[in-house]
């Protein structure tokens, strides 16, 4: 009976709310709205309505899916101190950083989902009444990392807030063990991804060793990133005090990935431009033009510019403690992963084709709008966990008999 | 001269694509039922039995099917092309043969840019005629250069080839032996058959497009909407693993007329060549013209290096 009452409670909580946090979950609302009418269109035309092609038969919406599955596994980052080194500041807010992981991961299954020319026939890859093709396809292997990543960020944090709810004592080491298996498994949702790329020999831009830890790097900059900035707004709002020293934890960690993510694309840098040859021509395009097409040349400049600013910003000690000047920064971060790992990592691959055509891409209305109803869902549900978790986290709400 | 029309081509293509699909905007914003009867190129009401939607839907893989099971597939399929072209389509699953493995040679010193085998190949294997699926296509080069970013893609119909200063390259599907577009299909809805063709079950096949990310050759189309198939350019003789009309959301490509090689003809490209450019056979037969012409030319495969063993040879008098 315990846990009807749970869940009842949890959900008489999200009813509560003064304006701001109702006009927050409107224009979510509205934002998915739109974004279903819009899908309905594309179930009924087909893929047709999004500026892909044969060229380039991958564009936003798997860019969003490779960006959000390192949102996913950034939770990792304060699950280790928390459930590991017992860091008092980590735990009070670790069950946020989850909440973030489940969110994010829903996105993800959401973005390949858009994505698919035939979603009726989902089920092919379930396993037992489909026919998957494991372990052979880097596809049936991201689809099973990130539902099993999906479910125990939703089970871990539920546990806790179960039992903190029901005044009881949890199984201290059946949440370890649970903390440490998303700590691999965090890992591996975001090292599949590189694969599903680099495994493409045909593809010299995407097959590259680098991807998999550049990949991770970015991640762990921009996924703590958002986690400072979604803090930032919790302890606005006044449900929940975030302390100075978890913000300062996660900001040398955005700082340090930050670091060793530039420094990676320098490496590839260096690689693909020293002796510059066949392999080097999706390098080219994006960063220079190739044979007078140069859509992605602003995009990916505006993505370096955006992460050496926040770099400079971190790096100082004064900017990286204010307040304002460490919102700006990770804003451009975020802003700049996103645009890296997207525009600049997914577009370029395709651009020549493996027989030498240079056909560009560029998102349009009809992709914006169906990500952006995406990007609603995830906020809603990132939104109500958080909604729910808050009050039975500082102990105000609680099982009563 | 040559960019020029390049451009303009690639223009024309792109705004045929955008009034599509500003059409397709406004009617799904006026109404959504209103859709399915205003598309072009389709019949306003496709009557299926609500059995055959059930049926289609559940359909299982089609190497996991039964005999009896492939059977009512088939039968299945026929009403549906019935139904949607009005037109009898014969749907045939002839297995591959014993003793047979399908290799192509091309002579690129005989090819001379007509692409007569793009067209035959489109009027033989019910592709998609608006927007318009090819599954060969012929690159345009400087001679004395096999630099595919400078080749020419789009060189126009009415140009007059073969121009003094170029060669020409038709690339299709390569039927690799080791087909990197099997493996990273995450639902094994594409297959290699035991005579090396690599199929693909349309009625599987979930649309996510990895193995057109996979393939070296860029051999994979994707129907992107609905095909457009004009009931009298349909080919009513068909194999399920082949040339039957395909559906919205599914990928495609070069399945070296399988409907036709299985019963011992030649492909529609190489029936079509008007140079004799194009050698098909049984690499398995000793006597036949293509071991001959492995065996005695000098022949090349495009991106060995990738170790994908394409059974598709390139060769030069």
């Amino acid at each position: 009976m315990g846990i009807i009452h749970f869940f009842t409670a949890c959900f008489k909580e999200l009813l509560k709310g003064g304006a701001a946090y109702w006009i927050w979950v409107t224009s979510l609302m509205l934002l998915v709205i739109q974004g279903v009418v819009t899908y309905a269109g594309q179930l009924q035309e087909g893929l047709i309505k999004t500026g892909m092609s044969d060229q380039v038969s991958w564009g936003i919406y798997v860019a969003n899916f490779t960006f959000l599955v390192g949102m996913a596994a950034a939770a990792v980052m304060l699950v280790i101190p928390a459930y590991i080194f017992h860091n008092k500041d980590a735990k009070r807010v670790v069950i946020l950083a989850e909440g973030l992981a489940v969110a994010a991961s829903l996105m993800c299954m959401l973005f390949v989902t858009v994505d698919m020319g035939r979603p009726d026939r989902l089920w092919h890859l379930m396993p037992i009444v489909g026919h998957i093709n494991f372990p052979y396809s880097l596809l049936t292997w991201d689809v099973l990392v990130l539902n099993g990543y999906l479910i125990l960020n939703l089970l871990i944090p539920m546990y806790l807030l179960y039992n903190k709810y029901m005044g009881k004592e949890g199984n201290y080491k059946l949440v370890l063990t649970g903390a440490v298996l998303s700590m691999f498994w965090a890992i591996s949702i975001h090292t599949v991804t590189a694969f599903l790329f680099s495994s493409n020999t045909a593809r010299p831009f995407w097959s590259s060793a680098l991807h998999a830890p550049k990949f991770l790097a970015s991640a762990f900059a921009a996924g703590p990133a958002f986690i400072i900035l979604s803090f930032k707004v919790i302890d606005m709002s006044g449900a929940f005090k975030i302390g100075k020293k978890t913000i300062n934890l996660l900001a040398i960690i955005v700082t340090v990935a930050l670091q060793i993510n530039l420094l990676m694309t320098g490496a590839e840098f260096f690689a693909e431009f020293y002796s510059e040859g066949a392999h080097s021509a999706s390098a080219r395009y994006l960063f220079f033009g190739l044979n007078g097409a140069d859509k992605l040349v602003p995009w990916i400049y505006s993505a370096i510019a955006m992460s050496l600013i926040a770099l400079v910003l971190l790096m100082i000690r004064q900017t990286r403690e204010h307040p304002i000047t460490l919102s700006i920064a990770c804003v451009l971060v975020v802003i700049g992963v996103w645009i890296e790992k997207g525009m600049g990592f997914v577009i370029p691959g395709f651009i020549p084709t493996p027989i030498g055509e240079i056909f560009e891409y560029t998102p349009n209305m009809h992709e914006v709008q169906v990500s952006l109803g995406i990007w609603g869902i995830g906020l809603l549900v990132f939104t109500a966990l958080v909604k729910a978790a808050i009050p039975i986290q500082n102990g105000v709400l609680t099982h009563s008999k | 001269m040559n960019k020029d029309t390049t451009l303009k081509e690639k223009k024309a293509g792109v705004s045929r694509r955008k009034a599509l699909k500003a059409f397709g905007l406004g009617a799904t914003v006026a109404a959504g039922a209103a859709v399915a009867s205003a598309t072009p190129g389709k019949p306003s009401k496709v009557d299926i039995s609500f059995d055959d939607q059930m049926g289609n839907y559940f359909q299982d893989h089609y190497k996991k099917m039964t005999k009896e099971e492939i059977k009512e597939a088939l039968a299945r399929l026929e009403r549906r092309y019935k139904a949607t072209y009005d037109v009898d389509i014969k749907v045939d699953n002839m297995p591959a043969q014993p003793g047979v493995l399908f290799g192509y040679a091309l002579n690129i010193s005989k090819c001379k840019g007509y692409r007569e085998c793009v067209k035959a190949c489109t009027e033989t294997n019910n592709q998609s005629r608006d927007p318009e699926i090819q599954f060969i296509r012929v690159l345009e080069m400087d001679k004395g250069s096999m630099n595919m970013e400078e080749a020419n893609h789009y060189f126009s119909d009415d140009e007059t080839v073969p121009k003094p200063d170029k060669w020409y390259l038709p690339i299709q599907c390569h039927q690799c032996e080791n087909p990197p577009c099997v493996k990273a299909c995450p639902v094994e809805a594409t297959w290699k058959e035991p005579d090396g063709i690599t199929v693909i079950d349309y009625n599987w096949c979930i649309g996510c497009r990895m193995c057109m990310n996979a393939c070296p050759y860029w051999a994979r189309r994707f129907n992107w909407k609905a095909p457009s198939l004009p009931k009298e350019d349909i080919n009513p003789v068909t194999h399920y693993l082949a040339n039957r009309p395909r559906e919205k959301g599914v990928v495609e490509k070069c399945f070296f007329c399988l409907q036709k090689t299985r019963k011992g003809e030649m492909p529609a490209c190489q029936e079509a060549c008007p140079t004799g450019a194009r050698v098909f056979g049984n690499l398995l037969d000793p006597n036949s013209e293509i071991r001959y012409v492995l065996e005695h030319k000098n022949i090349f495969r495009l991106k060995e290096d990738l170790q994908t063993e394409p059974k598709f040879w390139y060769y030069s008098d």
